[in-house]
């Protein structure tokens, strides 16, 4: 109420509601980004993206270079996937993924040949502002590029130039606000030109007039790099903001709070208030895949933890298992190690380093058992102090919300807008009480969606009962009709009805044969 | 080894313990203005409380055969502390060792523990107590330094003979030990037919007394400076948030504000109400709980109100010279319905829709 009428006033960039400052351990803010060596075999999922997985092209004994595509999409949302390197398919089964199941997925595996050749069928579009942004968008999206910063969405999709929702501003998120990753960092130091560049190509992909860079600004060199660049190319329609350091800044709603003053209604996407987030790695990508006509084979992942002798960025490539990744940093015994997969906010713990990185995979942190811990303690009674509603990005009440899903009343769960839960876990960082909020949403949704599944499924099988009970009465009352018919044909014709008396005698000949 | 492992996998570092300490350290300033005034006294109350307190929760988890851990978290010994600011220090040992018992006892462990109580435990045992023992729980020693007192408090022996015994084993008349608060001077004035300004000259009223300590009362209620420091730092380290305190005492002020001004003889000035008996105590140490506030800051400030409303009502209209401990437990009975409605406007939800 009081930042509606601030935005009001002309005070543009509200902040966003509650958030945390967790020690940001950006100890690779200063590493150079150092290139990981080709391990001796690649594990490639089917599936590194939101939607439907691939099905794979290669066969056993195939060789592949490259960039080039061994997996094609599967339906709308979906992008292809690319051999990270030159080799031959050894085999295609399951395998582990990153996922905080242990489960697994169908993963093809390629033998390196050392020679790293380059799948060249995608020429390179320098003259992208006369191309038709339709066929830039198609470009991106048969680049198998997808959302760098974590969530893997298909980035294609989002690039559409739509009329009925068209595109005012293009935000780049350099935010980064998950404790020790340097990803984004790194790649605004090292890669600005690349990065606006990026931007130019989005901008027109999306026929936006305004841009927006925004860093966080714990990222003094960031900064420094990005207005170097911007003010070589004087733009006016660009601009870098300096946000404060609080997470989480980076989440998607939240930025767009931050730097417009608008949310995003619920239930809508961010081009229904005409902006476009994207992430700095994907900027990058899609700069590499115009420009160079490059397929997404690697990706920057920041490695580090208080468990890792040497932590440092590296360009890996995609399915790369994690235990060399941590071998070329100096971690090779994981006794009383705690792994995670992305950040310490919402990060998953892997069970084993026998595990692929992929699209999604932002960071990989090493940590000691005893500090996990520390995070993870027993669960005491909520004391109802409302730390957690206070840090609460989208201003929910997650301690009365918690108890709702651990009742297993959905639908004050619902009533509570559990499916509003961004699950950045703010909450679950300041509770005294240790209580584990994220993972009672977790449950909570997971329970709803099973709810749903069940009770979709049910109206089928109604639909289905009811179908075959009209279809069986259907077919008994035709059957009732046709043993009237012939009933009333005996009838009309019997001896019995003193109609048929004259008609009898000329007709008994016939009566026998009926 | 680790069972569940869901994401968050860092954590601030705060816990209930760290909580607890850091409110009863809130209060360390009141109970050194309180030693000060009322001398052995003072600390046999506060310690036999506090131990009261503890022992209760103790036998009581053990009785229900619960692990007896939470007995050191620290929220019984802060219900003991609370609990001994609240009562008058001429109250005999076994009424404060039954106000521990009925706080812990009646007031938190029949609930379920820590978490779940509905009311605050000290102010529900001090209200079981003023209710069931009027004229003790009424009844305000005159402080050290006040210069009128006979006693000295701060000789071991006579304080010990005061708290075992009772006032009565005193060769001292009660009159002699005992004076009235300002609030109960005022109020018995009024019904005798004497305005305030008048009452607050003859009881030799002054702001900064009432300010520093130096007036009668229970132990916490006295020093409106010693208990204002702790709750500042409660502020600043962020354990309560300003929006119950501030909506409560506002609420008293200007409610003492209006009707000073349409009749000052009758209505005591909003100053006066603020330095007053339990306001400030109950504002930044009793109101705000936690478990017995609610949890959204509308909700907090919607509370506040309410205490406040109350405490003034009470204490000017009602029966009772001091009102803050009932409105803040009635107050807590509406929790859950505040709580319901009082949510605050969910991301992307502005404007009602949904």
């Amino acid at each position: 109420m009081i930042k509606s009428f601030l935005n009001k006033l002309g005070f543009a960039s509200a902040p966003f509601a509650g958030g945390v400052t967790p020690d940001m351990c950006k100890w690779t803010e200063d590493s150079a980004i150092e290139d990981c060596p080709l391990p001796p075999l690649f594990i490639v999922p089917i599936k590194q993206h939101i939607g439907q997985a691939c099905t794979p092209l290669v066969q056993v004994g195939d060789l592949v270079l490259r960039g080039q595509k061994i997996a094609k999409s599967e339906g709308y949302l979906s992008v292809p996937i690319h051999a990270p390197t030159s080799g031959r398919v050894l085999k295609i089964e399951e395998h582990a993924i990153p996922h905080p199941s242990g489960m697994g997925l169908t993963s093809i595996f390629i033998e390196p040949d050392g020679k790293d050749e380059r799948d060249s069928s995608l020429t390179p579009m320098n003259n992208w502002q006369d191309a038709d942004p339709a066929e830039l968008r198609e470009r991106v999206r048969i680049c198998g590029i997808a959302g760098l910063g974590g969530a893997a969405f298909p980035t294609f999709i989002k690039l559409l130039k739509d009329k009925r929702h068209p595109i005012e501003t293009v935000i780049l998120n350099g935010v980064e606000c998950e404790p020790f990753l340097t990803n984004d960092h790194r790649l605004m130091v090292e890669n600005s030109a690349e990065i606006l560049h990026g931007l130019h190509i989005i901008m027109h992909m999306v026929g936006a007039k305004k841009a927006i860079i925004a860093i966080e600004d714990n990222k003094k060199d960031s900064l420094l790099a990005m207005q170097k660049v911007l003010d070589l190319a004087d733009s006016d329609a660009i601009s870098v903001a300096s946000l404060p350091t609080r997470y989480p800044q980076g989440s998607e709603k939240q930025l767009i709070e931050s730097l417009t003053g608008k949310q995003v209604p619920a239930g809508k996407l961010p081009m229904h208030v005409g902006v476009l987030c994207q992430n700095i790695g994907t900027t990058k990508a899609i700069y590499d895949a115009i420009i160079f006509g490059h397929a997404i084979t690697d990706r920057i992942i920041t490695i580090s933890g208080d468990a890792v002798p040497k932590p440092a960025n590296m360009r890996v490539r995609l399915g790369t298992p994690m235990r060399f990744i941590y071998a070329q940093r100096g971690l090779e015994k994981f006794d009383n190690i705690q792994l995670l997969h992305g950040g310490p906010m919402m990060g998953e713990r892997m069970r084993h380093p026998d595990i692929p990185v992929v699209k999604s995979s932002t960071g990989l942190l090493a940590i000691n058992n005893e500090r996990m811990k520390a995070a993870h303690q027993v669960e005491d009674p909520c004391i109802r102090c409302g730390h957690c509603s206070e840090v609460c990005p989208v201003s929910l009440v997650p301690n009365l919300l918690a108890d709702h899903c651990r009742n297993d009343q959905l639908e004050k769960a619902a009533d509570y807008n559990l499916f509003d839960c961004i699950e950045c876990g703010a909450c679950s960082y300041v509770c005294p009480s240790h209580i584990p909020l994220v993972h009672y949403f977790r449950y909570g949704k997971g329970q709803a969606a099973q709810v749903r599944r069940e009770q979709s499924f049910a109206e089928v099988s109604r639909l289905r009962s009811e179908g075959r009970d009209i279809r069986l009465q259907r077919e008994k009352d035709e059957k009732a009709a046709k043993r009237r018919k012939v009933r009333d044909t005996l009838r009309s014709e019997s001896v019995l009805n003193p109609e048929n008396d004259k008609k009898t005698e000329t007709t008994s000949n016939t009566e026998g044969k009926k | 080894m680790l069972i569940h492992l869901s994401s968050p996998h860092i954590h601030s570092g705060d816990s209930i313990r760290a909580t607890m300490f850091a409110v009863i350290l809130a209060l360390m300033p009141a109970g050194i203005i309180s030693v000060y005034l009322f001398g052995w006294l003072a600390v046999f109350l506060i310690l036999l409380c506090m131990f009261g307190c503890m022992a209760t929760e103790f036998i009581a988890l053990k009785w229900m055969g619960r692990s007896t851990a939470p007995v050191m978290d620290g929220s019984a010994a802060l219900t003991g502390l609370l609990l001994a600011l609240t009562l008058p220090t001429s109250i005999p040992w076994w009424m404060a060792l039954l106000g521990s018992i009925f706080a812990i006892g009646l007031g938190k462990q029949v609930y379920g523990g820590l978490g779940y109580n509905p009311f605050n435990p000290a102010l529900s045992a001090r209200i079981i107590l003023l209710v069931s023992f009027p004229l003790q729980m009424t009844t305000w020693l005159i402080p050290m330094h006040l210069g009128s007192s006979p006693i000295d408090l701060y000789d071991f022996s006579s304080a010990w003979q005061l708290f075992v015994f009772g006032a009565s084993s005193l060769p001292h008349a009660l009159d002699a030990i005992t004076m009235a608060s300002p609030l109960g001077h005022v109020k018995t004035e009024w019904s005798q037919g004497i305005g305030v300004s008048e009452a607050l000259r003859a009881y030799d009223y002054s702001y900064l007394d009432a300010f520093i300590g130096r007036e009668a009362g229970s132990l916490g209620e006295t020093s409106a400076l010693a208990l204002l420091i702790g709750g500042i730092y409660l502020l600043a380290r962020h354990t309560i948030t300003w929006h119950i305190p501030f909506s409560f005492i506002a609420t008293v002020a200007i409610l003492a504000a209006i009707a000073s001004m349409i009749d000052p003889n009758h209505y005591t000035p909003p100053l006066f109400h603020m330095l007053a008996g339990g306001l400030i105590l109950c504002a930044f140490f009793m109101a705000t709980d936690p478990v017995s506030s609610p949890v959204t800051p509308i909700g907090q400030i919607v509370f506040g109100i309410g205490c406040g409303i109350i405490t003034w009502c009470i204490r000017t209209w009602g029966g009772y010279p001091e009102g803050a401990m009932f409105a803040v437990v009635l107050m807590n009975c509406a929790v859950p319905l505040i709580d319901h409605y009082c949510r605050p406007t969910v991301y992307g939800k502005r404007g009602g829709q949904s």
